[in-house]
């Protein structure tokens, strides 16, 4: 395995001996919980600083994108009686009246799982409805599709939160709150949709990207590309990860995808509203969509509004506007074991994981 | 979420392999999202293995990288 393990100290100075030499001073974003969680475990974000270069994390974090309203319809329909199955990040996320793993304590059925076919065992040996609340980008969608596909249980149904993540990427350049000078593309939603969904993107915007993995040197080397670009005033979709992901993607799990699922316009948290971004069951999989199954249990929400926990500024750590430790509440009333949005709750959300190797720092 | 990890694949039976994640650790995964062969590395996120790792890339682009930065 060590063969994929890109930890070199030797070409790792070189790099940053390289980007100190470019005299930059540049603002980079990235969408993913794993990148920014190779930022800082390895003290990467820095040495970056170092170097001139600010690295901010947008909205890549599937479990902190997730809207309040999502929260509450699993919410509704574990204590409406059914079982509800979905990763451990997604039962830990405070709603209204606490998360998931409240109503679990509560005696409601909750169960933590690590993919769907876990849901699916569970509701095969289950006189109960079963729920799974399925959350993730273009990574995760293919394991939701390819299941939906085959012939299931028919107390099982999927309560889908998966979105597409490009749509959010055009929605932020298109705010334009802040300059982003370039993109470090997410290796793993890259995996599945390949590049040309963010050819687009440098067209319009005439933004550099990179699609990088999450080995330190990946990191540096797709930050040393981003760099290069904006030296010579380029805007390229260019590939870090040639070890995983293709010009094209994963066709077939591109496949499953477009079979399953169809484009909708949903919020996200800290967003308006985004274009097509959210993907919901296609109507022949009606049987399995857990929002045309328990339309009465979930009947009403649109009517209730939702609003975020005082003081709470996940929505701004989303866009990219303060870091986690801006936040007043963070380290404060805000921590992992006492979360108070989703950023601090998710392994993938970045004050969870400025909080955990906050203190190696000082 | 987006977490993804590489493991070996150790042994394949239908649409479901045994693979390694190293030092010992193992798990069926599903392999119906990608063409594998047995002794290939795969990429595996929440039980589905997502894509094939090119071993020969990985060693290549490394050795590429280490010239370039060798050059001035």
């Amino acid at each position: 395995m060590s063969k994929f393990r890109y930890r070199d100290r030797e070409t790792a100075d070189k790099v940053i001996k390289k980007l100190k030499e470019m005299n930059l001073e540049i603002r980079l974003m990235h969408v993913c919980g794993t990148h920014q969680d190779t930022l800082v475990r390895y003290g990467l974000d820095t040495l970056f600083r170092e170097c001139g270069i600010t690295i901010k994390q947008g909205p890549g974090c599937p479990v902190c994108v997730t809207t309040a309203r999502e929260f509450e319809e699993a919410m509704r329909l574990a204590r409406a009686g059914k079982t509800v199955a979905t990763y451990g990040d997604v039962c830990r996320v405070p709603g209204r009246y606490g998360s998931l793993l409240d109503l679990k304590t509560e005696g409601f059925d909750v169960r933590i799982v690590y993919g769907i076919e876990d849901a699916i065992r569970i509701a095969e040996k289950s006189n109960k409805e079963v729920v799974f609340m399925a959350v993730g980008f273009e990574t995760t969608a293919p394991s939701t599709a390819a299941i939906v596909l085959r012939s299931l249980p028919e107390n099982f149904s999927v309560l889908s939160c998966h979105r597409y993540l490009p749509p959010a990427l055009f929605a932020l350049l298109e705010m334009g709150e802040f300059k982003i000078h370039g993109i470090i593309e997410p290796g793993h939603v890259s995996t599945i949709i390949g590049l040309e969904p963010y050819e687009k993107l440098s067209i319009q915007y005439h933004i550099p990207q990179v699609v990088t993995g999450f080995e330190p040197l990946d990191m540096l080397m797709g930050v040393f590309m981003l760099a290069s670009q904006i030296k010579k005033g380029e805007a390229k979709v260019e590939n870090e990860y040639t070890r995983v992901v293709r010009y094209e993607g994963n066709l077939k799990a591109l496949k499953v995808i477009d079979t399953v699922f169809e484009a909708f316009n949903i919020d996200w948290r800290g967003f308006p509203e985004i274009s097509n971004s959210g993907m919901r069951l296609k109507d022949e999989f009606g049987q399995v969509d857990s929002r045309k199954k328990y339309e009465n249990e979930l009947e009403g929400l649109d009517n209730e509004v939702f609003v975020e926990a005082e003081g709470c500024r996940c929505g701004d750590v989303l866009r990219g506007i303060i870091d986690s430790k801006e936040c007043p509440l963070f380290g404060k009333t805000c921590s992992p074991t006492n979360p108070i949005g989703p950023c601090m709750v998710s392994v993938e959300g970045s004050c969870n994981i400025d909080y955990k190797y906050g203190s190696k720092r000082n | 979420m987006c977490l993804a990890i590489p493991a070996k694949v150790m042994s394949k039976n239908g649409i479901v392999a045994k693979v390694d994640f190293g030092e010992g650790t193992t798990r069926d995964v599903d392999v119906s999202l990608v063409d594998v062969q047995v002794g290939q590395y795969v990429i595996i996120h929440a039980g589905f293995a997502i894509e094939v790792m090119d071993e020969d890339e990985a060693e290549e682009t490394l050795q590429l990288w280490r010239e370039l930065l060798s050059k001035a």
